[in-house]
């Protein structure tokens, strides 16, 4: 979108039928250049999911400016489903995306509802359906996110109520396009497994993102976020020992991309407290208490015997 | 009574107002979701003024944040009861409120017979008064039929 400079300055002669409309002060009002600025800010790698946000927000944008034309086309869906492995910030995604859409017009609140499997379907017959209405009003206005949309579906059980939450989903997803915007997320081939068995399903949503992992460096650097957020720093040599251990517990089994990272710091904070309280030093100053040292990095498990913290055996 | 032309039943908020819009009735709910309050959809066809609790068409519908879905109830409600009186009312469930905020009226029959005056003679001449409705001679469900 860096070329939108000379598409509406242009002052056309009067009396010239084709009226310009300012695309850049469009852009400008909107704020969406801050959305996406905080977007890069904040959510570290992720480049397929910016670049189809930045696509969303461009169509939107325009279909904006069309309508002061009186060019008026059907509203996009914009009902999404999230792929990927544990911690690719689906999630986080999805929060923003409220926020996102709620900048550029799309739905009117921008909050998020977030619900499983539970929240949806019933325990006995007739129970299902209102149930989901009721999350479905309560999502109105906003988005949506349906977290592990496959246990929905339980081909196993041709009895299971799954199947009835669907239908509802599907017919408010098609009849209250502008009211509601549907995003699913799960892991990959399940979800592809779901959308086999529901096809309808599957025509009905128009994006679907597949969020990678995070490489090493993308880690590191999502570490540097948290603890900041926290108001934690590394030491230079504390940040050495944890770029170390990064790679290693990349390799073990159970590593769920920046959940992992959250885990490891949150257990470097305890760490850190032992510290400084087994400690004898009476004074502590402010620096004390917001670094952590390699010490309470390397005590980690990762390092001693290969094998994930907070495991048991 | 021919000082109500049409015998519209006048309870609630906006009932001497012509019939809101859908985007009025959308704007009345925003604002009542604004303030927190619960909104329900409620149906009779028993218009005694003193018929203070209705049909609850649905339960109450809390944490919503927008109109959308209680307009979708409503419409709901006015397919299943096309002749019934529907009511919207908000319901401030904070300490000490604990009571309707709003309710106004949504959905009416397409005719409303209005009131008869009932005199009764009591002891001494004196006389009670009171009113009951045309249109609730015929059992219910078949009033406005």
């Amino acid at each position: 979108m860096s070329d939108t400079k000379n598409a509406g300055a242009a002052a056309r002669p009067a009396g010239e039928t084709d009226e310009a409309v300012d695309l850049e002060a469009e852009f400008k009002a909107s704020n969406i250049q801050e959305v996406l600025d905080k977007l890069d800010r904040e959510l570290i790698g992720l480049k397929p999911i910016k670049t189809r946000i930045r696509e969303i927000a461009a169509l939107l944008l325009v279909d904006r400016l069309r309508k002061q034309f009186a060019l008026t086309a059907e509203t996009p869906t914009l009902h999404m489903c999230f792929t990927g492995n544990p911690g690719t910030g689906k999630t986080t995604v999805a929060m923003r995306m409220g926020e996102i859409l709620k900048r550029l017009g799309y739905v009117r609140e921008g909050h998020l509802v977030t619900v499983t499997r539970d929240d949806l379907v019933g325990q006995y017959i007739g129970h299902t359906a209102p149930k989901t209405k009721e999350v479905i009003k309560k999502a109105m206005g906003g988005v949506l996110f349906i977290d592990e949309a496959y246990y929905l579906y339980k081909p196993e059980n041709e009895r299971d109520y799954g199947a009835e939450s669907i239908e509802i989903l599907l017919q408010v997803m098609e009849n209250n396009r502008d009211d509601l915007v549907v995003i699913l997320a799960g892991y990959k081939d399940k979800m592809d497994r779901f959308f086999q068995s529901n096809p309808g399903m599957r025509s009905r949503i128009a994006h679907h993102l597949d969020f990678p992992d995070y490489s090493a460096d993308e880690l590191m650097a999502i570490a540097r976020l948290m603890l900041a957020e926290q108001n934690y720093r590394f030491s230079p040599e504390g940040e050495k020992a944890f770029a170390e251990y990064i790679p290693l517990r990349m390799q073990l089994s159970h590593f769920a991309n920046a959940r992992s990272i959250r885990n490891a710091l949150d257990r470097a904070r305890l760490r850190q407290a032992n510290r400084l309280f087994a400690g004898k030093k009476k004074k502590l100053t402010r620096l004390d208490l917001i670094t952590l040292e390699p010490d309470d990095i390397l005590v980690s498990r990762v390092f001693q015997e290969g094998r994930p913290d907070g495991e048991a055996g | 009574m021919m000082t109500n032309p049409g015998n519209r039943i006048t309870q609630g908020q906006f009932s001497f107002l012509p019939d809101l819009t859908d985007a009025q009735i959308t704007a009345q709910i925003k604002w009542a979701l604004q303030h927190g309050w619960a909104v329900s959809v409620e149906y009779t066809d028993d218009p005694h003024p003193r018929n203070t609790y209705w049909e609850m068409f649905g339960n109450p519908m809390f944490d919503l944040k927008d109109p959308a879905g209680i307009l979708m109830e409503i419409n709901n409600c006015r397919k299943t009861f096309p002749n019934h009186y529907i009511r919207v009312m908000a319901f401030n469930s904070t300490r000490g409120g604990e009571s309707p905020a709003m309710s106004f009226i949504v959905n009416r029959p397409k005719n409303e017979p209005g009131y008869r005056l009932i005199r009764q003679e009591r002891d001494g001449r004196s006389m009670g008064y009171t009113i009951e409705s045309y249109a609730t001679d015929k059992p219910e469900g078949e009033r406005y039929a």
